[in-house]
């Protein structure tokens, strides 16, 4: 078994204000987390806004540097002072799908130079048949074809279309791992499964593992294998994604679920959530704790 | 009285432009009709571009140039004024204003000034609709915050020392503390998490069950509209292509188009392949001929491409704009409530 992703105790803290007024946030708290090469997962990291979700994923992409503890990459420490060289073959094997593809996109250049750029870059080609080659390849992973993309602009394309051209952009350099941090909470509904499915079918087909983030429960237990929920930056609960959202075991995690809007009794106008586990799950913020295996696989957050 | 709030006919709201002598024109809202009886929640459920901002737009009497209310009428009832938002005076409009129709708005920090405290904001907004001064004025709002659960110094802060949640919290008491009899809604909950979600949108019902008035909740979010309303619209290229009782629209639906919107959500439990909707909107300027969804349509025969459906009854209090609505399946079945099987209620 080979680690493709190793998160060891990863905390990370910023710093805010001047030097009378300092204050310290802690956006993420000893996190650990690992992820094999051999069998291609989703990992799901969910939480709310100010959970230290996007800041993990920010650490794992090697854009923010962890203030203790240590990530690795097969192997090899993600940090960012290494050689240029280095910095590229890394960049080549963990990709970013990002929230919103309207900002992804530069409106004003068209779809094929942005995708070209990268394949120049990262596939080190030049010659206009191999670009065309390695471009199409990754669009028709996503569903598209170049011939569809060539020449278009951003605005040209749906929310739907635009989310997967940045996602075949993602996919040029054949990364093994894809962080894709909320890749459809900008996209429309009737489009969203798509690119749900679109991140199955490029874990089950085509070997990519994806660390998923998310708020939404319902995806999470859509397309995931194991997720991790987080509080106030601190890993609640972890495991495997149907044994915990069937029945999770932490307050804030039971919380979260009980919060979910289920579709079942439509119409019902059923909406109200008990106070006591609003009170209970907001008591444990800001407790250290520590997290227990279980039986069935998971680890929770004990107090 | 009659039981009708509003009644919208015909309506058609375009956005004419004329930039170096080429004509432009988007038809956002073309040919609606629907109304909306006193004290519901009707919820309206549409992708972006789809012209339910525009429709919005329309209802709240915020209709600026290019768009242009080119046909039809928006009737309201108010109690004691009757306004055609197609033909109001500025004057009606401004009494109607507050007093009568509200707005809860999406992004709650941007329509907060955020260098006036709250009850400064609430001054602004309300004071002259409730023709109140002072401490009368203060009382009677702090009476309001309570119903809402906030605390009456809210109103000494100004917008960024307060969280999201109650942000948008002042903003819902901002919109009902006139007690309006119309209220339209536009997403108040999308940039909230779910659990601060739940809780504004069981406020947002409280406050309707209680003043009696009617809200016009849009999102594109079905889960929402699940639990929020009484009744649901939906809209599609600029036209209603559904509309019926909330339950009925998820387990009956006659369009393919709510079919599929229905259909395409993720349940936990339940991990299926959820099928996705291929293709993507159209393009309002030049909406494509016949049934506007006929090019994603599963279902799309020969007549659709050329011909538009008429938005006819199909039940009871539902009505269904598709030549086949007798033939939509719906994808899901309904299920046993949550609690049936095991799980928390």
């Amino acid at each position: 078994m080979t680690t493709l992703l190793d998160v060891r105790d990863v905390s990370k803290r910023f710093t805010m204000g001047g030097l009378l007024s300092r204050k310290v946030v802690a956006a993420v708290q000893d996190a650990s987390l690992s992820l094999d090469v051999e069998t291609p997962e989703i990992f799901t990291i969910i939480g709310e806004s100010g959970s230290g979700k996007t800041t993990l994923a920010r650490m794992i992409l090697g854009l923010e540097l962890p203030t203790s503890g240590e990530i690795s990459f097969r192997g090899k420490t993600v940090s960012q002072r290494v050689s240029r060289q280095e910095r590229l073959d890394f960049m080549a094997n963990v990709q970013p799908v990002f929230q919103n593809p309207f900002e992804a996109f530069n409106p004003l250049k068209r779809i094929d130079r942005y995708l070209e750029a990268t394949a120049a870059r990262f596939l080190k080609l030049s010659q206009r048949d191999d670009l065309d080659a390695a471009m199409d390849g990754a669009l028709q992973k996503v569903g598209l074809s170049l011939v569809e993309v060539r020449g278009r602009y951003p605005h040209e394309l749906s929310g739907g279309q635009l989310q997967r051209a940045a996602i075949a952009r993602a996919l040029i350099p054949n990364p093994p791992l894809l962080v894709a941090d909320e890749p459809v909470s900008m996209v429309d509904a009737s489009l969203r499964m798509s690119i749900v499915n679109l991140l199955k079918s490029l874990r089950d087909d085509f070997g990519v593992s994806v660390i998923y983030i998310t708020h939404d429960l319902a995806t999470a237990y859509y397309i995931s294998n194991r997720l991790i929920i987080m509080q106030r930056g601190r890993i609640v609960e972890m495991g495997d994604a149907r044994t915990v959202l069937d029945n999770p075991e932490h307050p804030y995690s039971r919380l979260l679920k009980a919060s979910v809007l289920s579709t079942e009794d439509a119409g019902a106008g059923k909406l109200a959530t008990d106070p006591g586990m609003v009170k209970l799950a907001g008591e444990l913020v800001g407790k250290a704790g520590r997290l227990v295996d279980r039986a069935d696989g998971r680890m929770v957050r004990v107090y | 009285m009659s039981d009708d709030l509003l009644k919208v006919e015909g309506l058609k709201a375009y956005y004419q432009m004329n930039y170096f002598g080429v004509r432009r024109e988007v038809r956002a809202v073309d040919d609606i009709t629907m109304s909306i009886r006193r004290n519901e929640i009707y919820g309206i459920a549409g992708e972006s571009s789809s012209g339910k901002t525009s429709f919005i737009k329309v209802l709240a009497a915020a209709i600026r140039p290019p768009m242009r209310i080119v046909d039809g009428s928006v009737k309201y009832e108010f109690k004691g004024l009757a306004v055609d938002v197609a033909t109001a005076t500025p004057e009606q409009i401004e009494a109607m204003r507050w007093k009568h129709l509200s707005y809860i708005m999406q992004g709650s920090m941007s329509v907060l000034n955020p260098i006036r405290r709250i009850g400064r904001t609430f001054e602004d907004f309300a004071a002259r609709p409730l023709g109140l001064r002072g401490a009368a004025f203060r009382q009677r709002v702090i009476g309001h915050l309570e119903r809402l659960k906030l605390p009456a110094d809210v109103l000494n802060a100004y917008p960024h020392e307060l969280s999201g949640g109650m942000r948008q919290r002042v903003t819902i008491g901002l919109a009902t503390v006139c007690h309006p009899e119309f209220i339209i809604a536009d997403e108040p909950t999308t940039a909230l998490d779910v659990v601060v979600q739940k809780e504004v949108l069981g406020l947002i019902r409280e406050i309707q069950q209680d003043m009696g008035s009617s809200v016009v909740f849009v999102t594109h979010d079905m889960s929402v509209h699940a639990n929020m309303t009484d009744r649901v619209g939906i809209i599609y290229a600029g036209r209603l292509v559904e509309e019926g009782p909330t339950r009925q629209m998820f387990f009956a639906p006659k369009h393919p188009y709510t079919a599929h919107l229905v259909a395409s959500l993720p349940r936990i439990g339940d991990t299926a392949q959820r099928p996705a909707l291929e293709g993507r909107p159209p393009n309002l300027a030049e909406p494509p001929a016949g049934c506007r969804f006929h090019p994603r349509c599963p279902l799309a025969v020969d007549k659709c491409k050329t011909e538009v459906p008429p938005l006819v009854d199909v039940a009871n209090d539902h009505r269904s704009a598709c030549w086949r609505s007798a033939d939509v399946q719906p994808l899901v079945a309904p299920q046993a409530p949550q609690a049936a099987r095991g799980v928390m209620a």
